[in-house]
């Protein structure tokens, strides 16, 4: 067959479900986990909704009426039942939103459809092993699915402890198996994430056209090489953390059990060890996106090139001595305290050389304000305000007071879902004309921006008031005093909601309108090498390499 | 050359190839190598605690302080049960207020308030989490499985001594208080929780306890 193939046209591609399924094609797998990522974050966006519907006023609104609906149970019932959905569904917000919405886009996605056209390889280094990353997904997700409505603890129903699950409550706080389908989803999701990252670093080590070389090396590809090693340091850890989970919860060990003489503060350290790394991970492909929209939107060449990728890799590096700042409540000593405090803010360094570089591009170039542009901007507004409250508690000693509030989850929201998220959207409206060859309607574009961020900045600014005020997270009730800025936060959150309907519009709209829109839609601006292809990009690119000055 | 031309499952060239397959099986090494490093925290995190006093890990000692300081420091006892083991677990005297350095025996006493033997093990704990480190216990009854009969009693002396180098401590050299706490915690065959979400008519009464761990 593969003989017969190589005598083909070079546009030959399997028909039907085949090309699919069985894809080798990066750009084919890229569409695939695009795909994959949007229902994921439909998913993820929909428990939000319900959690931020639930906190509008005081008092238990929907959950109790979610949680008979669901698992049929009635009365006081209900209300435990229903308090419990709350956590399960804080918990799956979390891993849905980390693991199979933002991974999947910004990894699996953009850098599987864009980093071999970058570096000008025909492929990626591993076909087949891109097809088993992509296709250990969505059980993964299933299992998480199947998780919500298995028993937990007594009563309750699905994984309550937080995305963090940290023990006892995830070893004899919720002996049902729904704590068990969770760890493997995990291990899965976790599995497939390697195998892609062992990909990526062996594409952009050994596929690179003649002539690029490390240093001539777009910034996204450098993004997706140094957020592929954090995977390959950090992932390994939490696989075996979650495993001595399940071996604790079911074959009798006590890593984690103080009885048998274990500790539950270790399986922070080894959680935070991946956790902290993991947050990098979310967001350095974002960075290396907006460096190119940025630049492209000016037409001016990136400012600081060089500066610019050894940031990245500075954050990657410093982000492994981080992670005790999650866990200055433990008990650690003032010392250590004073250590991750100092390693935490030393951050805030390169990630000052990012922001001020972008900020440089800018300056005095020729701005055109189109939609991945004003994504663009509006991520590096977001994300410094996320992380401006992120070196407020880098201190260990207002984290004792902020830890666990709100302050906290408007601050990882706002490097996050206002951050990492507007970079999706941004380099979804940017590569959009390259991927599917048509042009989007900006008028859709823009509205879809300006509704989202009016939606996420109600939703998460006041949080910062709420936090402050001491309201901790994740509890499914409150004291009166914090309905005011609950109520707003929930609206900005129905209006983030109608932002995606419109963006799923935008989408419909673009496909159904068939703009063409030619190789390079964004003029002299994109310097990069998927402008020099057509759009859509034929199934092999680079046939004849490309060569670079 | 159409051969060279990228196909389904390319990439072609055997020497680029030979070059891929060690790159990756470099990651697989690193990967593997992680995972070791995760377990290995086990045991030096255990170690990295047993040394510094880390968590509240008290220190286990054969000799007496040679030192003797004129300040007096108060030292409370605190005693639990966990996992619904039926004991009446408590300290004889709930503090003691002694000269740092100076040895002293305390005593706890658990009974047995059910109808059958059970079995406990306990683990202990100090706070401030600091303090453990200069918490030097000469005699204790931590991890030696205890069988009480129904209606016995048992008494379990501590011996102990605050090491003088604490007042040399920044963050310790004030506290007034040290907490020791004893966890018994019930020994029933090596149950993973995950078989049993549910509970049966017998351990309900257990149970009915609570969890007043910690």
């Amino acid at each position: 067959m593969a003989g017969a193939a190589a005598h083909d046209h070079h546009d030959h591609k399997p028909k039907g479900w085949v090309r699919w399924v069985y894809s080798t094609n990066h750009k084919d797998i890229g569409t695939l986990y695009l795909i994959f990522a949007i229902m994921a974050g439909c998913v993820g966006g929909f428990l939000s909704v319900m959690m931020r519907w639930e906190l509008a006023e005081p008092g238990i609104q929907i959950f109790h009426g979610l949680a008979s609906m669901v698992y049929g149970v009635e009365g006081d019932a209900a209300i435990d039942a229903g308090k419990s959905m709350f956590n399960a569904f804080t918990t799956a917000h979390g891993l849905v939103m980390i693991f199979f919405m933002v991974m999947p886009a910004l990894i699996g996605g953009f850098a599987n459809w864009m980093v071999p056209i970058m570096i000008g390889a025909p492929d990626m280094a591993f076909p087949r092993m891109n097809n088993i990353s992509f296709w250990l997904l969505p059980p993964a997700f299933i299992l998480l699915v199947i998780s919500a409505f298995m028993p937990s603890a007594p009563g309750a129903h699905g994984v309550g402890g937080g995305w963090t699950i940290y023990p006892p409550l995830s070893t004899s706080g919720q002996p049902g198996p729904a704590m068990d389908l969770a760890i493997l989803s995990l291990h899965i999701a976790g599995a497939s994430s390697i195998l892609g990252a062992i990909n990526f670093i062996t594409t952009i080590f050994n596929m690179r056209a003649p002539g690029m070389t490390l240093h001539k090396m777009p910034l996204f590809a450098w993004s997706v090489l140094i957020t592929a090693f954090l995977l390959l340091l950090s992932l390994p850890v939490l696989a075996g953390g979650i495993t001595m989970l399940l071996t604790d919860r079911n074959f009798g060990t006590a890593f984690f059990a103080p009885e048998g003489g274990g500790d539950p503060i270790l399986f922070q350290h080894l959680f935070w060890f991946f956790g902290h790394p993991e947050v990098y991970i979310l967001i350095l492909p974002g960075f290396g996106i907006v460096s190119h929209i940025v630049s492209t939107f000016s037409r001016k060449p990136i400012f600081g090139y060089l500066g610019m990728a050894y940031a990245m890799v500075a954050i990657g590096a410093v982000g492994f001595v981080v992670w005790a700042h999650h866990m200055y409540t433990t008990g650690i000593s003032l010392d250590t305290q004073r250590y991750f405090v100092f390693a935490t803010m030393v951050i805030a360094v390169p990630t000052g050389v990012k922001i001020f570089s972008w900020v440089a591009t800018m300056w005095g170039g020729s701005i055109s304000m189109k939609p991945p542009m004003l994504w663009a901007i509006g991520f590096i507004f977001l994300f410094t305000v996320g992380g401006v409250t992120g070196v407020q508690l880098a201190n260990a000693g207002l984290d004792r007071s902020l830890h666990d509030t709100y302050y906290v989850v408007a601050h990882f929201h706002y490097v996050l879902s206002l951050g990492a998220v507007f970079a999706i959207f941004a380099a979804w409206y940017y590569w959009f004309p390259k991927m599917t060859g048509y042009m989007y309607s900006s008028a859709i574009a823009n509205t879809h921006f300006w509704v989202t961020f009016v939606g996420v900045n109600l939703v998460f600014f006041p949080q910062h008031f709420l936090g402050l005020a001491g309201m901790p997270r994740r509890y499914i009730d409150y004291p009166d005093a914090y309905a005011g800025w609950n109520m707003v936060s929930s609206y900005g959150s129905y209006i983030s909601a109608v932002g995606v309907l419109i963006f799923l519009f935008g989408v419909f709209e673009a496909f159904s309108k068939k703009r063409v829109a030619g190789a390079s839609p964004w003029g002299e601006g994109a310097t990069t090498l998927e402008w020099q292809l057509p759009s859509p990009p034929p199934f092999h690119q680079w046939e004849q390499l490309p060569k670079i000055k | 050359m159409s051969e060279s031309m990228p196909t389904e499952t390319q990439p072609v060239d055997p020497k680029k190839q030979r070059s891929n397959r060690m790159v990756a099986g470099m990651c697989i090494a690193f990967v593997g190598g992680m995972v070791g490093m995760a377990y290995a925290a086990v045991p030096l995190y255990a170690m990295f605690c047993q040394i510094t006093g880390y968590g509240g890990t008290t220190q286990r000692v054969e000799q007496y302080s040679d030192k003797i300081l004129d300040r007096t420091i108060t030292v409370r006892f605190d005693a639990n049960t966990s996992g619904g083991l039926p004991w009446d677990f408590k300290p004889v005297a709930r503090d003691v207020q002694i000269k740092i350095g100076e040895t002293t025996q305390i005593h706890y006493e658990a009974k047995n308030t059910f109808d059958v033997p059970t079995q406990g093990r306990a683990t202990f704990n100090v706070t401030p989490d600091l303090a453990g480190a200069y918490f030097n216990k000469v005699e204790c009854f931590c991890f030696t499985d205890t069988t009480l009969k129904p209606g016995e009693t048992l008494d379990m002396p501590v011996v102990f001594f605050v090491d003088p180098e604490i007042v040399n401590v920044p963050e310790l050299k004030d506290i007034k208080t040290i907490t020791l706490s004893y966890t018994f915690f019930p020994i029933e065959g090596e149950k993973p929780v995950a078989a049993a979400p549910k509970v049966d008519g017998e351990t309900k009464i257990i149970n009915s306890d609570g969890k007043a761990g910690g």
